[in-house]
């Protein structure tokens, strides 16, 4: 028995989750960075 | 290198640095996917499965160069001291755990319509799980050292170098990886590009190429960004201490 596949759906899933990915772990990184020196500049001016 | 180890120095870098290389990578990397999937034509082996390889081979890359990014970071802290190397090392680890999970990921996806499989407990594949394992041991070590260090504990710098060493050793897994495929068979081709050489047809190679470079660069942005991170968290840490110390 053959099994049917359709590669394009593989293509797509591949490209969606490295990309959403890595545009996620961008996000965090900068969101990260950001919450930590708006903490570190309030401990400064208090 | 000592002259990066001022950190409001670094600090002036890594400011205009890390958007001059996080905003040409994400364009590069993205524009060579676009590429690849609008362009490059299917393969008479793989298929139109071939268009995966342009985000799996970076990803795999890069999973690879975090480690020897943390290899190298830890040498130059147990030998050199250099203040900023563990910090470098430490920001790597988060950016090449998560390309080494999508390089498994977007491997497994490209395998089940190539190979008829999702994954094959071969050299190549192991060894990469292994490395992701290895990414986790770190991270955790580290955190740990920097938790220790944060409460002022006496083990602080043992910790650090405990995660340090630990960067070491596991730097022996990315040869294992890269020669794998050679040493023991395996459902993985051989490497299709060495140095100087390649198999592949520039019809793939160029957009695989500016690929690798625009999430390199990416790469890159984000360490810098997990570094400026982690120097405002020890920054905030330092001066709450003293304050509680009057």
């Amino acid at each position: 028995m053959h099994e049917r596949i359709d590669q394009w759906e593989f293509v797509w899933a591949a490209l969606a989750i490295g990309v959403v990915g890595t545009l996620v772990m961008v996000g965090w990184s900068l969101w990260a960075m950001m919450r930590a020196e708006r903490r570190r500049d309030s401990v400064r001016r208090k | 290198m000592h002259g990066f180890a001022n950190p409001a120095r670094f600090l002036r870098l890594a400011r205009w640095l890390m958007p001059a290389l996080l905003v040409p990578g994400l364009v590069l990397s993205l524009g060579a996917l676009a590429w690849g999937l609008a362009l490059a034509p299917p393969d008479h082996l793989m298929g139109v499965t071939v268009k995966i390889l342009f985000i799996h081979v970076p990803c795999v890359w890069l999973g690879m160069a975090g480690w020897s990014t943390i290899a190298i970071s830890s040498i130059a802290e147990l030998v050199w001291r250099h203040p900023l190397a563990g910090i470098a090392a430490r920001a790597a680890a988060v950016p090449g755990a998560v390309f080494t999970a999508l390089g498994l990921i977007t491997g497994s996806i490209w395998g089940r319509p190539t190979w008829g499989t999702w994954w094959v407990w071969d050299g190549r594949l192991t060894s990469f799980l292994i490395l992701l394992f290895l990414y986790f041991g770190y991270i955790a070590l580290s955190d740990a050292a920097q938790r220790d260090a944060g409460a002022g504990g006496p083990g602080a710098g043992g910790a650090g170098r405990v995660a340090a060493i630990f960067g070491l050793v596991g730097a022996i897994n990315i040869p294992i990886i890269n020669r794998s495929v050679v040493w023991w068979n395996s459902l993985h081709q051989p490497p299709s590009i060495t140095m100087g050489k390649s198999a592949i047809d520039g019809t793939y190679l160029w957009p695989l190429l500016i690929a690798a470079l625009g999430f390199s660069l990416v790469f890159g942005g984000v360490v810098l960004a997990r570094m400026r991170m982690l120097l405002a968290e020890i920054q905030t840490e330092a001066r709450l201490r003293r304050k509680a110390l009057g």
